[in-house]
């Protein structure tokens, strides 16, 4: 064993003398980076080389497959879309989602806004807030339905109630935690300047609080997207004017196949051009900037 | 010394309490003390005496439950732009603002300036407290040094009738603190701003202080004030600053001792 641990002493060293060169001349300290490691670091770049192989992989087992009903190789997929695509059929159906959809999540987040204003400035309103996001937050949307049904009829009525209820409380819950956990010195910096009531809110706690505020509004959208298309299958059998979810449902039942992989490629690159471009740029525009998220 | 001239702030028997869950802790008791125009006024004492609390009864954080503070004859209620506060912590920026944006903000916001001019304003001073390569950067990118310089310029384009600073270099390196002591001090210098100063440093308090508040610890009271000259850096090594030091240092040591004994037959 080593000697016992009261009698240790570091190791007697010389002493280090140097002087410091001027580096500035090296260049290495700052360097431009390559064509293809800039190319490497978008992140849209590498994820755009995954989907190409993910297409390819497709192709190759549709083809091996070779059963159209079952599977439809991926250009046959890019065939049928192109053909919904351009007969107006599938556009028409997509604005019509998306219409609810924008009611929808705008509904949610002005109710969110309400909510969370009285959470903040009552105590009442906070112990609200959380119980009524610890009762609802658990609850699927979709699991509403029928009640959405049965009080607002078949329509948009209860496409938006089934949207609201997906939307609120995960932007309510995320923008009050954002809220309260906003540091005790920016709130004093910001009454010092002579901020009170609406404008300290919305100058202050909103900024702060925006990284918060954003993840609501992020997976707010990833719950309300999901619901309507579900929402859709569900009732589009008995609606006439249907979304993207209807469109899937119908296409199905005429034993289309690769307009149904169509439709559903649809509902993917929407989610994924709201995700990864509109969410994306308002974060590298903002909480990234800013250096409150990395 | 003018003595004739009306004190800018005025504290009054002022005692300041907080309210937690299962206690009621007295941080201040009847404090009193003067500031006077361009004064730099120190608040010195020990951890917990209560300093920062007496700073945020002036800058209207906090209401006295004994007492009065008023400012140009007039009670202070809430926090107001006319007592800039410098807090101790770092993150009192506006992250989502930059530099510039930071000092240009609370202008507009009181209404103290508008638009080019308030631009102007903001650029003059971040030039004085030398941060003008970083005026586009935000506060994320700059060090702590350099964060307090924001928060002092800002605090400082606003010109207001005090300038409160809790601690502002305590969590520096004392490289880094003494330049920014000097910079407070050149900047007095030109501009003569009256300013309210926090410290737990005997020797920040004599070099920054022209006259200096000693407290009492827990709860704080005012054991003396005292003057502090104009002791520059020059000065530090001399037998008045040393001795100016030591006297500070036994009055602060007498009361511990005093109390610990309390404690002790008590
Ligand atoms: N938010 C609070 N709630 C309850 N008690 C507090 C609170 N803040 C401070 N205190 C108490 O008030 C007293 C004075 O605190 P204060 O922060 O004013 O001390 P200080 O002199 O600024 O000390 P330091 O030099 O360490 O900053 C302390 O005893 C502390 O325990
Ligand atoms: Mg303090």
């Amino acid at each position: 064993m080593a000697e016992p641990i009261a009698k240790r002493e570091p190791p007697l060293r010389p002493e280090i003398l140097r002087q410091t060169r001027d580096v500035s001349g090296l260049g290495a300290v700052e360097r431009p980076l390559t064509a293809a490691e800039r190319l490497m670091n978008q992140a849209g770049v590498r994820r755009s080389l995954i989907l190409i192989g993910l297409a390819a992989a497709w192709q190759l087992y549709g083809q091996y497959v070779g059963n159209n009903l079952i599977l439809p190789t991926f250009f046959e997929v890019l065939e049928a879309l192109w053909e919904v695509s351009r007969s107006g059929e599938l556009p028409d159906r997509v604005l019509t989602s998306l219409r609810v959809l924008t009611i929808g999540y705008t509904a949610g987040i002005a109710l969110a806004a309400v909510l969370t204003t009285l959470a903040v400035s009552t105590r009442l309103g906070a112990d609200l807030l959380s119980t009524l996001t610890a009762m609802f937050n658990p609850l699927p949307a979709i699991a509403l339905l029928p009640l959405a049904l049965l009080w607002f009829g078949l329509g948009v009525g209860s496409l938006v109630f089934v949207l609201i209820h997906s939307v609120l409380w995960a932007v309510a819950l995320n923008t009050h935690s954002g809220f309260s956990s906003v540091p005790e010195t920016l709130r004093m910096a910001g009454q010092n300047m002579g901020l009170r009531g609406i404008p300290f809110v919305a100058r202050i706690l909103v900024p702060a609080a925006f990284p918060s505020i954003l993840t609501g509004l992020k997976i707010g959208w990833a719950f309300a997207w999901r619901t309507l298309i579900a929402a859709e299958l569900v009732f589009g059998v008995s609606s006439r004017s249907g979304g993207l979810g209807w469109f899937i449902f119908e296409k199905r039942n005429q034993l289309e196949t690769a307009s149904v992989f169509a439709g559903l490629l649809a509902v993917i690159v929407i989610g994924l051009v709201v995700e990864s471009v509109v969410f994306r740029s308002i974060e590298r525009r903002t909480v990234r900037r800013w250096g409150m998220q990395r | 010394m003018d003595q004739a001239s009306a004190p800018l702030l005025e504290v009054r028997g002022v005692t300041l309490q907080y309210k937690t869950d299962q206690h009621l802790v007295t941080a201040t008791w009847r404090v009193d003390f003067d500031v006077h125009p361009a004064d730099r006024f120190v608040l010195l004492g020990p951890s917990g005496c209560g300093k920062s609390t007496l700073l945020k009864g002036v800058a209207g954080f906090m209401a006295p439950v004994e007492g009065t503070i008023a400012l140009k004859g007039r009670p202070v209620e809430r926090p107001g732009p006319d007592r800039m506060m410098v807090f101790q912590e770092f993150d009192q920026l506006l992250p989502w603002k930059t530099v510039e944006d930071n000092v240009v903000f609370p202008l507009e916001i009181a209404g103290r300036a508008k638009g080019l001019e308030a631009r102007e304003r903001a650029r003059a001073t971040i030039a004085k407290v030398g941060l003008s390569k970083f005026r586009e950067v935000y506060p994320h990118m700059l060090s702590g040094g350099m964060k307090m310089r924001v928060a002092i310029a800002r605090a400082m384009a606003m010109e207001p009738d005090i300038l409160l600073m809790d601690e502002p270099f305590a969590a520096l390196d004392a490289l880094t603190r003494r330049k920014m002591q000097e910079e407070l001090l050149a900047l007095w210098d030109e501009l003569r701003f009256t300013v309210l100063f926090v410290t737990h440093s005997i020797e920040e308090a004599i070099l920054v202080g022209s006259r200096i508040l000693l407290m009492s610890p827990h709860p704080g009271q005012v054991r003396a004030e005292l003057n502090a000259g104009t002791f520059g850096r020059g000065q530090i090594d001399t037998p008045e600053f040393a001795a100016l030091a030591r006297r500070i240092h036994d009055m602060l040591f007498a009361e511990r001792i005093e109390s610990e004994g309390r404690a002790g037959h008590g």
